[in-house]
């Protein structure tokens, strides 16, 4: 019974949270007197608080069916993440059976090994057996122009949008003493974590100034940003920790790791659209750009918080 | 009860190309308002009429047909459901010397743009497998400028396509197309064939270019 009353704790708090950031989201555009790039802040700040009710609903939906449903759900953002991805990577016509086999054969192949529960094999089939198998496939079709940009560009979606992606619902499967049957939350907690660093980090700067990190990557990293983000992470991830196996002073620590991945994901997803030349990486959500946009921090974290998790709680 | 099957297999069409390639249509240079016009476009792709097509809006779509070639849209009867009653293509016979003196294709378009149509064509004439963005146009599109001047001539960039289906591959992968619809050309008074063409297709290159291919 106690795992009901914490689900629904953590639900009506969330959805008070939301409607709260709402309500304040929409005083600040009614009556804030807000023009110019201000009005624009608030409008990102309406998009993300939309993208934060979508996550919220499409989780809960997925977890009433139960870890199928979160299996399918994290496949279908695997599926739009790669999408967007292999859109902007290099590829040539010799890569169609290559492309085949990453939306075809990779991306379910790896859900279903994490919905029979195969860890062991879940966690080497695309670094190994993916990563071995796609150079040989690229080859047998003979075209070697910038075959190894192809290649590795390829295979950079794969880690990303699939195998890390499918840590999380994997979380799902660490069997951690006196906590079956609540996994879901801690997906939730992660999420969470690494949504509430990043709107920090978007929102620090501009009630502070910024000091920039990294100039040549983006405008918007700075150090205020970054601190905002770890320190936002940690007091809400503490402050969570009654949803978690975690005690405190752990799912601080926890959450200062997830945070500082999260912080990375989103520089190094920044750099890869410098690079590309694109502001965005899809068109998904209005206003916001793609999924990956979006979801760039929790990919990064999912990986390290799921090893984290499994060697320091799991049973046995 | 065919009209009822092809109005079913067009929006099971749509939804398909929508699934695969999640097409956005970018208005550069003209809005998407109920307006005759005539699309010309790129082609790398089988799959390029159907996504020009879906991502029109609904009221654009039902009165536009793409002009494509008899010998391919013919072939079986599948393919001549699709062609004819889906799309309602205006179907064009490629072989000149054989082919009878109403099908000429010149007329066949203008039939259509008078009855109201509006019409996509690639004027390519086939489906470009070059490292060149846009091949030479064939004379089409300037006869059908010439017998009707008023008409919106825009040209339309097709992206990433021949990524989801190249030519000789049958299953598409799903990749993010876009389309944009670039400003609209008309035929100057007297101006020259080749000269008309080359426009056309620098048109057609400039919206490829601005889309970083």
């Amino acid at each position: 019974m106690t795992q009901h009353a914490e689900y629904a704790q953590l639900f009506t708090g969330l959805v008070l949270a939301l409607l709260a950031a709402t309500l304040a989201a929409a005083a600040l555009r009614r009556w804030g007197g807000m023009t110019g790039r201000k009005a624009i802040i608030v409008q990102t700040l309406f998009a993300r608080i939309n993208a934060w009710w979508a996550m919220l609903v499409a989780l809960s939906l997925a977890g009433l069916v139960g870890r199928g449903g979160i299996v399918v759900l994290f496949a279908l953002v695997s599926f739009s993440a790669l999408r967007e991805f292999l859109t902007l990577t290099a590829k040539r016509r010799a890569d169609h059976w290559v492309l085949m086999f990453s939306f075809f054969v990779a991306l379910p192949g790896q859900y279903l090994l994490v919905y029979f529960g195969q860890v062991g094999l879940f966690t080497i089939f695309i670094p190994v057996y993916a990563f071995l198998f796609l150079p040989v496939l690229a080859a047998a079709k003979g075209d070697t122009s910038g075959f190894l940009t192809r290649v590795a560009e390829t295979q950079w979606g794969l880690m990303l949008c699939i195998f890390a992606a499918a840590h999380v619902p994997a979380l799902l499967w660490i069997e951690i003493p006196g906590y079956a049957g609540k996994e879901i939350l801690l997906i939730s907690w992660l999420v969470i974590v690494v949504q509430a660093g990043d709107i920090a980090h978007f929102i620090a700067p501009r009630l502070t100034g910024r000091t920039r990190i990294a100039p040549s990557i983006h405008h918007s990293r700075s150090w205020e940003g970054f601190i905002g983000a770890l320190g936002t992470g940690v007091v809400i991830g503490t402050a969570l920790a009654w949803i978690t196996p975690f005690a405190p002073w752990a799912a601080a620590l926890v959450a200062l790791a997830v945070s500082v991945l999260g912080y990375a994901g989103g520089l190094v997803m920044t750099a890869i659209k410098r690079d590309k030349g694109v502001n965005d990486w899809g068109h998904l959500l209005p206003g916001q750009g793609g999924l990956i946009d979006r979801l760039d921090s929790v990919l990064f974290a999912a990986p390290v918080f799921f090893h984290l998790v499994r060697f320091f709680f799991e049973a046995g | 009860m065919k009209k009822l099957f092809a109005a079913i297999a067009g929006r099971g069409l749509v939804i398909i190309v929508r699934l695969v390639t999640a097409p956005r249509a970018i208005w550069a240079g003209i809005e998407p308002i109920p307006r005759q016009r005539v699309y010309f476009a790129n082609h790398t792709s089988n799959a390029d009429f159907p996504t020009v097509w879906a991502v029109l809006p609904g009221f654009l779509r039902e009165n536009t047909r793409p002009v494509a070639a008899s010998d391919y849209w013919l072939k079986s009867r599948l393919r001549a459901f699709f062609g004819r009653d889906v799309l309602k293509a205006v179907l064009i016979n490629r072989d000149r010397a054989g082919r009878d003196p109403l099908e000429d294709p010149v007329a066949l378009m203008v039939a259509a743009v008078d009855e109201g149509a509006s019409l996509i064509l690639f004027p390519e004439g086939m489906r470009n497998l070059t490292e060149d963005p846009v091949l030479d146009f064939k004379t089409g599109l300037f006869h059908l400028a010439s017998a009707r001047p008023e008409i919106d001539l825009v040209p339309v960039w097709i992206d990433n396509l021949n990524s989801v289906l190249p030519k000789g591959e049958v299953v598409p992968v799903p990749l993010i197309c876009t389309v944009t619809f670039g400003a609209p050309l008309h035929l100057r008074p007297g101006e020259d064939k080749d000269i008309f063409l080359d426009r056309a297709r620098m048109a057609l290159a400039a919206l490829a270019k601005a889309q970083g291919a």
